[in-house]
């Protein structure tokens, strides 16, 4: 089974990226996007491999435009990790799993 | 089933998944030879699980699919179809290939590993395609900041925006249209003063009213420092340069195929496409090449289809008949 990923939302970003106590990566994504659909199922999976020590999360822009564009995401997927409430990395484009490990090494 | 052991002899190895490969897949798994295909890695910039088509919307022209189809789901159909007759699939990147003697050597991860991740008696090379980037310094630097290869990826993101695209061929022309349900408007930059692209699509781009035309024109610079500002143009005919005003630029400018992990072991065209003889023969006996890898006629998601079905089919009598 994999971990929960969370859904986030305009109305909840911040208030569950401030309150977490865990690393947290945003999969900016949206419905229309390919690559995006590449990359679901690898989250899925670092999301059951990282459990306790870094959460994932969605955020899907087509709804959500607001975070989206206050963080400036001009290119889906975007995945951007938050420590303590900031922004702490950012990839930009579809990735493999072992090139993605090895960009968020630094939080797992 | 055993993935890694170096003694690990498969029939037959698919290299890349677009239409080719997985019309190959389910040929070669319906004859019983257990496919095993090597997909790719996700990326959207260069190739990637499902190829090209993974990169569009809506598929008008393929075949059984009266009301359109979107590229992403089409490929999921074709992957769901190869792996319900028995294809095997590996989300992972072919990093050499040993084609000098059978059983071929297939090798993944560490390209200098003494033995090879996998050998198989039979090799279907279908790796594709991937879109040409300009070649110019600042495409490192605002690649997802405002410049772009993907026009269903970022279009977006360019709501009521000033953008461009260049390029004259009818994944251009897609692109353009495709970029005007979002944008104020659209300026197709082309180094010709007519397009490459069918009837249909330069109609359909005629007709709207949001696309502009600069002809004669090539991409000489894109300028912004974390998001594209402005795109240099220089006139092809009098070298003169100007600036258009965009925050986007949207990159069609053609295909080159991905032929690299092959230099040296099949015969190639200069312009890297693999030579393929008596169908998909290439030139070394037991490998086979369908799809984009060889064609740069044609380049639709039905005739690579076709090819790999060729392939298939090439590959199976080759294995009756061949001592291995």
């Amino acid at each position: 089974m994999s971990a929960a990923i969370a859904t986030l939302s305009d109305a909840t970003f911040d208030e569950e990226i401030g309150s977490s106590t865990e690393p947290v990566l945003v999969d900016f994504w949206a419905e229309w996007c390919g690559p995006c659909k590449m990359v679901a199922p690898i989250l899925d999976e670092i999301a059951t491999e990282q459990e306790g020590k870094l959460r994932i999360a969605k955020l899907n822009v087509d709804d959500n435009p607001d975070v989206a564009r206050r963080f400036g995401v001009m290119s889906i997927p975007t995945l951007i990790v938050f420590k303590d409430g900031l922004e702490a990395a950012r990839i930009v484009g579809a990735k493999g799993k072992g090139q993605l490990l090895q960009e968020i090494a630094a939080f797992v | 089933m055993s993935a890694t052991s170096a003694t690990d002899i498969r029939n037959v190895i698919i290299i890349g998944s677009g239409p080719a490969g997985l019309t190959s897949a389910i040929y070669t798994a319906r004859a019983n030879l257990a496919p095993l295909v090597i997909e790719g890695e996700p990326s959207s910039t260069s190739d990637q699980p499902g190829g090209q088509l993974m990169l569009t919307t809506e598929v008008e022209n393929f075949p059984g699919f009266p009301e359109g189809i979107m590229g992403p789901e089409l490929m999921v159909r074709f992957r769901e179809q190869a792996v319900r007759f028995g294809a095997e699939v590996l989300t992972q990147k072919v990093s050499r290939v040993d084609l000098s003697g059978r059983p071929f050597g297939v090798w993944i991860g560490d390209p200098d590993a003494a033995e090879p991740t996998y050998k198989a008696n039979a090799v279907i090379v279908s790796t594709g395609a991937q879109s040409l980037m300009l070649g110019i310094d600042a495409e490192k630097r605002l690649l997802g900041h405002g410049l772009s290869t993907c026009a269903t990826c970022d279009g977006f993101f360019f709501r009521d925006q000033d953008i461009a695209v260049v390029g004259g061929g009818d994944s251009a022309l897609e692109e353009a249209i495709f970029l005007t349900k979002f944008a104020r408007t659209v300026t197709l930059v082309h180094r010709r003063d007519q397009l490459r692209a069918s009837k249909i699509m330069q109609e359909r781009a005629f007709a709207n009213d949001k696309l502009r035309f600069l002809w004669n024109h090539v991409v000489d610079d894109v300028l912004g420092d974390t998001t594209v500002e402005r795109v240099r143009v220089r006139n092809v005919e009098t070298d003169e340069l100007s600036d258009l005003e965009v925050s986007g630029l949207f990159v069609a400018i053609g295909h080159r195929p991905n032929t690299e992990l092959f230099k040296g072991q099949l015969e190639m065209e200069d312009t890297g496409y693999l030579v393929t003889q008596n169908g998909t023969h290439t030139n070394v006996e037991g490998v086979f090449a369908c799809g984009d890898v060889q064609d740069h006629t044609y380049r639709q998601a039905i005739t690579a289809a076709g090819s790999g079905c060729m392939a298939a089919i090439d590959c199976e009598r080759w294995l009756e008949h061949a001592e291995v």
